[in-house]
């Protein structure tokens, strides 16, 4: 049985040594090089005596750091990858719950490590990579890994304005990749084109079928994602054809009309998700690639990755919405009533998810993680955990899940998920801002921040840059002279996003 | 000029829109930037920025999106 995810490395590496398994279209890594470099990586941090702990990788997006991603796990750590976009404030608050004794960076990022005043082991990923393998070593290591050992922690967006890292183990990491792989037909001649970043669960879905099959990946530059035709262009050139994408990425595409001149000719699988595909948007994919396979996919981090399918076998009206489908074998999905009873066909419930796809809570957050991750309701006779998803969902008449809203004040935002309170919370340490609060329009997929207080728009702007990551900027923000309250004295929130 | 500079204004109040010429190659501007600011400028000025014109070119300053959509008027 297999424990590890890198048995799936192992076994491709001598198989295809010289093949492509990352690149960026400039700089690529074969799975020979790739084995190598990770066993490299695994021997340095383990001389440097680390195991079973977390090691941060503050790189770039680069096929480099899917190596140390491995280097990683050879060494019997546990990796947790940071955006070098990250404003210091937030990766200074991750650094803070993990406390890492190590640090890989590379030549771009190390400087910015230097100035958080991280005084642990830092390494270049040259450095540690150029390592000579020692195989007893990592043998050694290996032979006493369990598949319950962590394999990553991500960090996602947290209401009290503090992120979550989310760790998730071997185990449900193999779960996960042979169910979502044998679902959407993944192979050796699978080329992915990468679009979501390396720092959360999306990328599992490329980089490890990319070892299992030996596959190739393509981690397609983030700047194409603002200008369609080239973005197209990348797709041909390189001959993609399987892309599991956020759904602004593909409207992005279909919604300035590149499909009408131009389509990526090689793609016949697409799977998307985190968000509604609109009807629209979606029937141009369709008529440009009729014969392409369209899978919705839905699941949170908390439950590794990916937990339900569907795969688009009809037609859709502009007011529909494309359903959830049914969960992947091995993961069960209750449907849970407000008094924690089974929702009937037709009812309103919140998704909970159990099995083995299950991660293991948040990182040094007990509390937080007994909030979610609770005894199964229905169960009083053995423990059984089920992970509240906070999504509200029901059955439709075909016996299809669908997703239906939020029981909270998530939100999904350019395939990204946040927390309005953590944006209003930071919002509010500025110093002349009183009282914030988020809003979100669906319809248009932004952001609107409300504020009191004698902050101008321009400095509160750059106040937030400084503290929150790209995605989780307001769009718009608006200075109140007095924030509208309901009758019991809370932020009228339904009067703000009706404005 | 001055209709678009408000358009940029509201995107990022916090951006000297009249003077910066980096604005993709510093990473100021996102793709859901690109997307509302499209959107805006098609409605602003009864334009409609075709997909060719989607290029980092013309999204680096201001002067160059104005230029860009003085040449779409005059189609």
């Amino acid at each position: 049985m297999q424990r590890n995810v890198l048995e799936y490395l192992e076994a491709t590496a001598p198989r295809l040594p010289d093949k492509v398994a990352f690149s960026n279209g400039t700089d690529s890594l074969t799975f020979g090089q790739l084995s190598r470099s990770a066993r490299g990586i695994g021997t340095w941090l383990a001389g440097q005596g680390l195991s079973h702990e977390p090691v941060v990788v503050f790189m770039e997006k680069h096929p480099h750091s899917i190596a140390a991603f491995f280097g990683v796990v050879y060494s019997g750590c546990f990796y947790v990858p940071i955006d070098e976009e990250m404003p210091a404030y937030r990766v200074e608050l991750i650094f803070q719950t993990l406390k890492p004794r190590a640090v890989l960076c590379d030549e771009k990022t190390r400087s910015q490590v230097e100035a958080m005043g991280y005084d642990g082991i830092l390494c270049n990923y040259e450095a540690a990579a150029a390592t000579e393998p020692d195989d007893g070593v990592l043998a050694a290591i290996r032979a006493a890994q369990l598949d319950t050992d962590p394999l990553y922690i991500v960090f996602t967006s947290g209401s009290t304005g503090v992120p979550k890292g989310v760790v998730a183990c071997h185990r449900s990491v193999i779960d996960y990749i042979e169910q979502l792989s044998a679902t959407l037909g993944f192979s050796e001649e699978t080329v992915f084109g990468n679009q979501t970043p390396l720092y959360f669960d999306a990328c599992l879905k490329e980089l490890y079928p990319t070892l299992k099959f030996g596959a190739t990946t393509y981690l397609i530059p983030k700047s194409l994602f603002m200008f369609p035709i080239k973005l197209v262009d990348y797709l041909n050139e390189h001959k993609i054809n399987t892309v599991c994408w956020v759904v602004s990425a593909l409207t992005m595409i279909s919604g300035f009309r590149v499909l009408e001149k131009q389509v990526p000719e090689y793609l016949h699988t697409i799977a998307f998700g985190s968000e509604v595909f609109p009807i629209r948007q979606f029937q141009l994919w369709r008529k440009a690639l009729p014969n392409a396979k369209f899978t919705n996919l839905y699941g949170p981090t908390e439950a590794t990755g990916m937990s339900c399918f569907y795969h688009v076998d009809r037609d859709f009206e502009a007011d529909e919405v494309i359903p959830i489908g049914q969960p992947f074998p091995n993961t069960g999905i209750l449907l849970l009533t407000e008094d924690n009873k089974l929702a009937a066909p037709g009812e309103l419930g919140e998704i909970c998810i159990k099995g083995t796809c299950l991660t293991m809570g948040y990182y040094r957050m007990p509390e937080k993680t007994a909030e979610c991750f609770v005894q199964n309701p229905l169960n009083d006779a053995y423990p059984e955990l089920i992970y509240r998803t906070g999504d509200l969902g029901r059955y439709n008449e075909r016996g299809e899940l669908v997703f239906v809203s939020r029981k909270d004040f998530q939100i999904k935002h350019m395939g990204h998920r946040i927390e309005l309170q953590e944006i209003e919370v930071v919002a509010a340490m500025h110093p002349e801002v009183a009282q914030a609060c988020a809003t979100y329009d669906k319809e248009k997929d932004k952001i609107h921040l409300y504020y009191t207080g004698g902050a101008e728009s321009g400095e509160l702007s750059a106040f937030l840059k400084e503290k929150l990551p790209r995605y989780m900027l307001p769009n718009r923000m608006e200075r109140l002279e007095r924030m509208p309250l309901t009758p019991n004295g809370k932020v009228d929130r339904k009067a703000l996003a009706a404005k | 000029m001055e209709e678009l500079l408000d358009i940029l204004k509201d995107l990022h109040p916090d951006v000297d829109f009249e003077h910066c010429t980096t604005l993709i190659d510093d990473k100021i501007l996102d793709s859901i930037d690109i997307v509302s600011l499209v959107a805006e400028i098609n409605d602003a000025f009864d334009v409609a920025v075709p997909a060719e014109e989607i290029v980092p070119e013309n999204f680096n300053s201001a002067q160059a999106l104005w230029e860009m959509i003085q040449r779409l008027d005059e189609v």
